[in-house]
């Protein structure tokens, strides 16, 4: 790898950290948002020193453009109960919780970082548009249309779990209570 | 100064282990369903790394592109159901979420 290539990886490298950790450590939403963000961006860049352009673009135009936009239109909505100060409750059990993840991820990264294989030369259309087009279209042509059902799916689910009721559907309900109701006492009688 | 796979696992698994301290320790679901984005974007990396060693086939960055449609997907249900759970609880804290608790 060429010095400019590891320049590229090793500050992509260290934002990508930087982001996560403001995701995780700030206290208020919108920044956490902004750090993922940053997040998204560096590892992009990162997806470029594994030749992996198609997929770098992906990232950029889903996370960045789609997902965090989708987090701060939320955030947005929710409004100040977005933020919210009980994280000291119970904080014991959650920090010992959150050490011991620490240090099986710390002891992971130490010995993968043992594991070595260096990176060969590639093909001519490894990870280009043409390259994964045709590994997706030849290769994995039902789930990738299943993708769209799913995200299709996903939709409708998501409208279906978020959306108010409307007055002439709770008042069409209270309708229905007191019908089954005299017809209940109708019954006993 | 040479780069090999062993330093980019290295930091997919830091990545994955910034997010999961975050999901375990932040109560905030917002904060807590961006964790789970980082950790699915750090499974991705790692994905696509393997793939960098093994260049005769393209699977694993076909598997990355899965992964990324399906969190996609994720992330919009999952917004879903916090607004509805907001419009239930008036707060955003996981601990309060009991209801098929008691």
């Amino acid at each position: 790898m060429s010095t400019a290539g590891f320049l590229l990886f090793l500050v992509s490298a260290v934002l990508a950290i930087v982001g996560a950790v403001i995701t995780v450590a700030s206290m208020r939403p919108l920044r956490a948002a902004m750090g993922l963000l940053l997040h998204v961006v560096a590892l992009s860049a990162l997806y470029l020193t594994l030749n992996a352009h198609l997929l770098a673009v992906l990232q950029l135009l889903i996370y960045a453009g789609a997902v965090v936009v989708l987090f701060v239109f939320v955030i947005l909505l929710l409004g100040p109960a977005g933020e919210f100060a009980g994280d000291s409750e119970k904080l014991i059990g959650r920090v010992m919780g959150g050490c011991s993840a620490g240090a099986v991820l710390l002891l992971t990264a130490f010995s993968l970082s043992r594991h070595d294989a260096e990176f060969g030369p590639v093909g001519a259309d490894y990870g280009t548009v043409e390259g994964l087009g045709n590994a997706l279209y030849r290769g994995a042509m039902a789930p990738f249309e299943m993708v769209s059902i799913t995200l299709l799916v996903a939709v409708v689910g998501a409208v279906a779990i978020s959306r108010v009721r409307t007055a002439r559907e709770k008042a069409s309900d209270a309708a229905d209570a007191e019908a089954r109701k005299l017809a209940n006492a109708g019954g006993s009688n | 100064m040479d780069v090999g796979i062993g330093e980019y696992l290295a930091l997919c698994s830091i990545l994955f282990g910034i997010g999961a301290i975050g999901f375990l320790t932040r109560r905030n679901m917002l904060i807590q369903l961006m964790t789970i984005e980082i950790m699915l974007n750090s499974v991705v990396f790692m994905l696509l790394a393997f793939n960098r060693v093994h260049t005769g086939s393209q699977a694993g960055q076909v598997f990355g592109f899965f992964v990324i449609a399906v969190a996609a997907a994720e992330a919009a249900v999952g917004l879903a159901i916090l607004i509805s759970y907001f419009r239930i609880k008036n707060s955003v804290e996981t601990d309060k979420a009991d209801l098929l608790k008691h």
